[in-house]
């Protein structure tokens, strides 16, 4: 089994708590949708397919919520976000360089976007609105300004030695 | 003013129109002679307003949707002006650029509404990038093609599926450029619980929903001179060929379509109306014993497949009520690869049935493990009404020029019980007309039972047989039939016979025929076509067909005999409703554990799945057997009725309601940790 498959390796119970808690109606989807994702960091699918038997909401609709609304992910997500502006100005600023020197340090791809710990997601987004700190990266809602390759690979192991310590 | 609010008239293009009740413009429109095109708009579903084709300019309002503008006393319209032509052209050019424009290769080329304003609208270049990239097509299944490069949004499937079918399979998903309209997971029709009614396909506007076609098969067969091949056409179709050949809608062709279906090479052609007849004769006799043994009733009939998958997969505790009598198609089919084979003396893999059906789901059904032997199906191929018009078209030969001809015997003879199968309350009258009699041993001479003709999806009837009195519902549409069984189960009303036909107003609705912009229209006048054969046979009950006799004279004895049992009749289980993983519900998984597999499914679910799987965890903690036993959640182990069902190394234990948690621990599982231990 891989880490994905652990990351809800959870009781359903979680599941029923979070529907308790706000109220097993179809107008609280999104609330119970949100609890889910802070729970799971994405939205597994046997959880929803579970959650349309607890709540009597057809899947299709479920699943028509999820991806509609950009803040779930139907992806397994990793516990640390990272974000690389690839904007204009941080293209300019050469973060293709910190883009691949991220991948190659997490052994990710443009298809792959977390690793298989479960530890790290990593995508880039078009423009962070901070063109000034150009370039950019964003781990969960840290900003870290003007990065090279060689300061994110410090960075990203003070997160991974964080995890381990 | 008062007077025009009284009177109710608006004006369009300068002439006064009276409307009384026309739910919008639109509805006004097409009333005073426009053809106003329309892609989204469906009469009997509700209003989405989302293709803009419907657009005229109402003074005041200017360029609107008629679709989803009620109609207001003295209101001006104007249906042709410049701005609603480029108002619509732009809408249509927009919806072409994101569409596969491969038609001369698409199965609904000719008879498609997209193409067909393309065409009326004179379209002759697109203005707008096409979208990149190519989803996948799912044709996993046997019914229904689903291709989302030609989908346009109009959401028509989408409401079908809902409100006709209380289904929900499709749904919009993703948004703004990315929107597809698919199953959740964009899983494919076969793996979640699409009853292959094919009513999306018959709303959709476009080649993004279409029927499966197997007419290559049905030339193959017939091209093969090592076999025979037959034929049955259901009641149902008969009437619903006409407007393919510049007949009014809903005449009779039963005798040009046997004529053709010769041309085109089949050996013989038969009528599913006499297995119609034959499915009478058992389901009847099924009635009166589950009368006077007291049930399981109310007895539900079960010649349509769509609503057989229904009750398998979302009302397993109502599996015993229905009908063990299988469809008319498969009654054939069995009687034929049996009986027929024999009588020609050719062997049972050298005869090739083929149908011609109505319906969308038949394809599904003659796949169905029941109905074969080994790899051999009982029926080879089904085709639908709409590719019986294209191999005929495809042919060559002239329908309108053949003279009409008698179907083959034996099983050409039918009465007009088995005719009115294909209308709603069809199978419940004719089922009447045979059951009433063998009941109370006298003739029934008023045989006409009105109350429960026409196309409303419900009807009902009271009737005393006996001195007791019998209720009967009819009902057509999925949604209108789960609604019926929910309200059973609330134990809001019984009945002794239900007749349920998935698609509106019975087969003649079904997927499988010709449609048009008003299919409600259609069908009125095809169940009025169904119940003037009806009318005028010789023969109106089936246990009066001559060659029905003769089958039980001389092979099946009586109903419900040995060899009708084998032939003619089947069994029904729960199924899953949707394919996926089991959940894993205790940390790492290993595999010299015991493994312990909980339905978490609706039913199971209902029955208390959730607190068994409580107290089980429970009970093993106390007893320090954590890293032991491996429970995970499954979504149906297709034994709902005995619920809740927990599966213990591949073993299935029913009845796992939580009070008996303990006791299933104590007896199942922890003999088999104690093993794996010492
Ligand atoms: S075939 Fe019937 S059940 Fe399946 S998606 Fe279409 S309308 Fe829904
Ligand atoms: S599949 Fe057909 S009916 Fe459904 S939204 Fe697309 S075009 Fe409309
Ligand atoms: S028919 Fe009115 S908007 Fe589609
Ligand atoms: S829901 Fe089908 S066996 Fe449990």
């Amino acid at each position: 089994m891989n880490a994905v498959e652990q990351g809800f390796q959870r009781d359903l119970e979680r599941i029923n708590q979070i529907v308790e808690k706000n109220g097993n109606d179809r107008t609280h989807l999104i609330a119970i949708l949100q609890d889910i994702q802070h729970e799971f960091r994405f939205l597994p699918e046997e959880v929803l397919i579970y959650l349309s038997t607890v709540m009597n909401i057809p899947l299709s609709s479920i699943y028509g919520v999820a991806t509609f609304y950009g803040q779930f992910s139907l992806e397994p997500k990793g516990k640390f976000e990272i974000k690389v502006c690839d904007g204009t100005a941080c293209h300019v600023r050469k973060s293709g360089v910190i883009i691949e020197a991220i991948r190659k340090k997490l052994g990710l791809t443009a298809g792959k976007k977390t690793t298989d710990d479960l530890k790290f997601t990593f995508e880039t987004v078009s423009c962070l609105g901070a063109c000034g700190l150009a370039p950019v990266v964003v781990i969960n809602e840290k900003v870290y300004p003007q990065v090279t390759p060689e300061k994110i690979s410090q960075i990203i192991d003070q997160y991974k030695n964080e995890e381990e310590s | 003013m008062s007077d025009r609010l009284l009177n109710k008239t608006m004006f369009i293009d300068g002439k006064e129109y009276a409307y009384d009740g026309e739910r919008n413009v639109l509805e006004v429109l097409r009333k005073a002679g426009y053809d106003i095109p329309t892609l989204c708009y469906r009469s009997d579903l509700s209003v989405y307003g989302a293709c803009r084709m419907c657009v005229v300019e109402i003074e005041g309002k200017g360029v609107v949707t008629s679709c989803t503008i009620p109609p207001e006393p003295g209101m001006k319209i104007r249906v042709n002006t410049a701005r609603v032509r480029r108002v619509r052209k732009i809408s249509l050019e927009l919806l072409l650029a994101n569409h596969h424009r491969d038609c001369t290769t698409c199965l609904k080329s000719g008879d498609c509404d997209l193409q067909h304003l393309a065409n009326k609208m004179g379209i002759k270049d697109i203005r707008f990038a096409p979208r990149q990239e190519t989803l996948a097509v799912d044709s996993a299944n046997p019914s229904i093609v689903r291709d989302p490069n030609k989908c346009i949004l109009c959401g028509a499937c989408v409401r079908v599926c809902r409100e006709v079918q209380g289904k929900n399979v499709l749904d919009f998903t993703h948004r703004g450029s990315k929107t597809v309209v698919s199953p959740a997971y964009n899983k494919k029709l076969s793996e979640v619980d699409c009853t292959y009614c094919g009513q999306c396909v018959a709303v959709c506007p476009t080649g993004a929903l279409r029927v499966k076609s197997d007419i290559e098969k049905v030339w193959n067969g017939l091209g093969d001179p090592s076999k025979k091949v037959i034929v049955q056409v259901a009641p149902a179709v008969r009437v619903a060929v006409a407007e393919a050949f510049r007949f009014p809608a809903g005449t009779n062709l039963i005798g040009m379509i046997t004529a053709v279906l010769r041309r085109l090479g089949f050996d013989k052609v038969f009528d599913t109306t006499f297995a119609a007849d034959l499915t009478i004769m058992e389901e009847a006799a099924e009635f009166a014993d589950r009368l006077k043994n007291n049930g399981p009733l109310p007895l539900m009939t079960s010649c349509c497949p769509a609503w057989v998958k229904l009750v398998e997969q979302k009302y397993p505790q109502f599996l015993e009520n229905l009908s063990s009598c299988r469809s008319p198609q498969q009654m054939f089919g069995a009687v034929a690869k049996k009986l027929l084979a024999a009588h020609y003396g050719i062997d049972r893999k050298d005869l090739v049935v083929v149908s011609v059906m109505p319906c969308t789901a038949k394809k599904a059904e003659a796949r169905r493990p029941e109905f074969r032997q080994g790899e051999q199906l009982d029926v080879d191929i089904v085709i639908t009404t709409q590719e019986l018009i294209k191999m005929i078209r495809e042919s060559g030969v002239d329908l309108r020029q053949v003279k009409e001809e008698p179907m083959d015997l034996p099983f050409g003879e039918h009465t007009g019980a088995g005719v009115i199968f294909g209308s709603s309350g069809g199978v419940a009258e004719a089922a009447l007309r045979t059951a009433v009699e063998w009941v109370t041993g006298a003739p029934v001479k008023d045989i006409d039972i009105k109350e429960v003709r026409g196309v409303e999806s419900f009807k009902e009837l009271q009737l005393m047989l006996n001195g007791s009195m019998v209720k009967v519902a009819v009902v057509n549409t999925l949604q209108q039939a789960a609604c019926l069984l929910d309200q059973i189960k609330k134990g809001e009303c019984d009945y002794h016979l239900i007749e349920v036909m998935a698609c509106p107003g019975g087969c003649i609705g079904g997927a499988g025929q010709p449609y048009s912009i008003d299919n409600n229209l259609l069908r009125i006048k095809r169940s009025q076509g169904l119940y003037d054969i009806d009318q005028n046979m010789p023969v109106r009950k089936s246990h009066e067909n001559p060659q029905i006799k003769r089958l039980y004279g001389e092979w099946l004895k009586e109903p419900n005999s040995h060899l009708a049992h084998e032939l003619l009749h089947t069994g029904y289980h729960s199924k899953r409703r949707i394919q996926a993983r089991d959940v894993n519900l205790s940390p790492g998984s290993r595999t010299d554990v015991v493994d312990v597999r909980v339905c978490v499914g609706t039913s199971c679910y209902l029955r208390g799945a959730y607190d068994f799987i409580g107290i089980l965890k429970k009970e093993i903690e106390a007893h320090g057997l954590g890293g032991s036993v491996d429970i995970k959640g499954t979504f149906c182990l297709e034994h709902c009725g005995k619920g809740p069902n927990i599966m213990i190394d591949g073993e299935l234990v029913h009845h796992a309601v939580p009070e008996r948690a303990r006791e299933i621990f104590d007896q199942y599982i922890l003999p088999k940790c104690k093993k794996e231990v010492g």
